[in-house]
């Protein structure tokens, strides 16, 4: 048996092992579209999003920008604090919504929590609430700016 | 690449002497030591000469000596045999807030059946608050249960004190002392204590194999009942390759406790030392007092499941007290009981250092921490001590 077969983290408490796939190792190893904190402050987004709480044990944070029909997401960065799930799944939807030119909005609306899960090979049942987070920021960063479409503003960075 | 491992507080390799004596009793005497004939007595004399090993270790008497299953089934055997065999003398049982899940679950479960349990708190660094146990105690407590030394962040209590407490008000006192017998004297009469566990995989030997003392004249009901074995007080086959596998194990880990101590302090303050350099980073547990191979630091604003991850991938073992590697997603007991958040209990890191760690892996894994904080903390948004960024 190869190191690659085994199961990668034992839960505390022992019962349960998990797997993590190669992709969602890919996406934690080498995470895609992640902003750094130099980065933040010339980065000019139109939308800006925050789900979780430290205390939970994920929090993501999500920049978008908008193309200039007002249509698509160009581009989304990301910050996240959590573990592999939490981390592979927002690099995963970053990747998911910008793709092949970028995601319509209204589709990007409808992004569920099993389009990443799917994408990502699956992750451990245990796990499946980091992937929640995912589109819960995305949704939150749409929100922000379409409220700053309108003039109003959800959050200030 | 060399493997690392650091999880000795979790489970320790055999050493080779202690496969060594335990091979022939597989398959040369392999007797059991209940039967009449030459191979089952050749077995009972390997037990009991096991036993006596042990009973000089621990400065008692050899029957005061039963072997068991293992540390759980040790602790569960004292705190159920008391309770039970005590039970018209009061229903009352103390323990503190960072026991093991052993001991904490035995009395979840003795509270079901209506026993009382009071769990004490713990200072800022892990001590249990002296005061606050004895002011819990009453007339109708039967038991104190406090382990030696922590598991997770390594700090060591006061068990003499604990125990001249206990003995003023004539009160058994056990406790748990599976992460102390490499690097402390568990000599019975220092410790005054009434009942102690140990078990074999925290001391390089087998596994599913542990102890309990149980002082002459202490009144306790068996767990385990079955054809008589440990003069009534355990019941089933005597597992005898592992009985005598702890017993050298046992010698062994005591021969070179005050050498090995020495030995691992270093290095584990040249750990301590260099992670704290990070900025942003607690210890848990007492400085000082703490077992001499135990580091645990918590890093702020990462994830230990995170953190666990890229160490698996240098091949560098260790553990974490964030809820996310835990299947009920609760942050460790112990961390919260010394008063961490949520938020910083989640960065925490166990490093537990062994017999074969060398220098040039310390090295290494303060060089691997350094870069792989470096690089959780570039993608996380949270910034604990000034609040979210």
């Amino acid at each position: 048996m190869t190191k690659e077969n085994y199961a990668d983290l034992k839960s505390r408490g022992g019962e349960e092992s998990w797997f993590y796939s190669k992709t969602v190792k890919e996406h934690f190893f080498n995470p895609k579209n992640f902003i750094s904190d130099e980065e933040i402050s010339n980065y000019k987004y139109d939308g800006l999003g925050m789900v979780g709480s430290p205390a939970c044990g994920d929090v993501m944070k999500v920049w978008i920008k908008i193309d200039e029909k007002g249509e698509k997401i160009k581009e989304l960065k990301w910050q996240t604090f959590g573990c592999a799930s939490a981390i592979a799944s927002t690099s995963m939807l970053s990747v998911m919504v910008t793709e092949n030119g970028g995601m319509k909005i209204e589709k990007a609306l409808k992004l569920r929590p099993k389009d990443i899960l799917k994408r990502l090979d699956g992750l451990p049942k245990i796990k499946i609430h980091c992937s929640v987070l995912g589109d819960k920021a995305l949704r939150s960063a749409i929100d922000d700016y379409l409220k700053r479409k309108n003039g109003e503003k959800i959050y200030e960075d | 690449m060399k493997e690392i491992y650091a999880d000795n507080a979790a489970t320790t390799k055999m050493r080779e002497e202690v496969i060594i004596e335990m091979k022939k009793f597989y398959s040369v005497e392999y007797g059991n030591p209940s039967s009449f004939h030459y191979r089952g007595l050749e077995a009972k004399r390997a037990v009991e000469n096991a036993r006596k090993k042990v009973a000089e270790i621990l400065n008692c008497k050899e029957d005061e000596i039963v072997f068991t299953g293992g540390g759980t089934e040790s602790i569960n055997f004292a705190l159920k045999g008391i309770a039970f065999a005590n039970r018209e003398k009061g229903m009352h049982i103390i323990t503190s807030k960072i026991e093991h899940p052993a001991v904490l679950n035995s009395c979840k479960w003795l509270e079901k059946q209506g026993f009382e349990v009071s769990y004490i708190d713990v200072d800022e660094n892990g001590i249990v608050k002296l005061d606050e146990l004895k002011n819990n105690i009453r007339e109708d407590t039967i038991l104190i249960s406090m382990m030696s030394a922590n598991n997770e962040i390594g700090v060591i209590q006061p068990i003499g004190e604990i125990g001249k407490i206990a003995r003023d008000k004539e009160i058994y006192f056990h406790t748990d002392a599976c992460q102390i017998a490499g690097a402390l004297d568990i000599d019975v009469s220092k410790l005054r204590v009434d009942l102690l566990t140990l078990n074999g995989s925290k001391i390089y030997g087998p596994k599913g194999i542990g102890i309990l003392y149980i002082k002459q004249g202490t009144n306790i009901e068996p767990l385990i009942h079955g054809g008589g074995q440990e003069r009534g007080l355990r019941g089933g086959t005597e597992n005898v390759p592992a009985i005598v596998g702890f017993a050298k194990a046992l010698e062994l880990a005591q021969d070179e406790r005050l050498k090995g101590n020495e030995r691992l302090i270093k290095l584990r303050d040249k750990l301590i030392d260099s992670l704290l350099k990070i900025k942003d980073t607690k210890l848990n547990g007492h400085r000082t007092n703490r077992l001499p191979n135990n580091v645990n630091i918590s890093f702020f604003d990462i994830e230990g499941e995170s953190i666990l991850l890229h160490l698996n991938e240098k091949e560098i073992y260790a553990s974490t007290g964030s809820a996310c590697s835990s299947h009920n997603l609760e942050p460790s007991h112990v961390l919260l009981a010394i008063g961490l958040s949520h938020d910083i209990a989640h960065g925490s890191i166990r490093f537990s250092l062994g017999r074969d760690i060398k220098e040039e892996d310390i090295e290494y894994i303060i060089e691997i921490m350094h870069k792989i904080v470096e690089n959780l903390r570039k993608i996380s948004p949270v910034k604990i001590k000034g609040g979210l960024k």
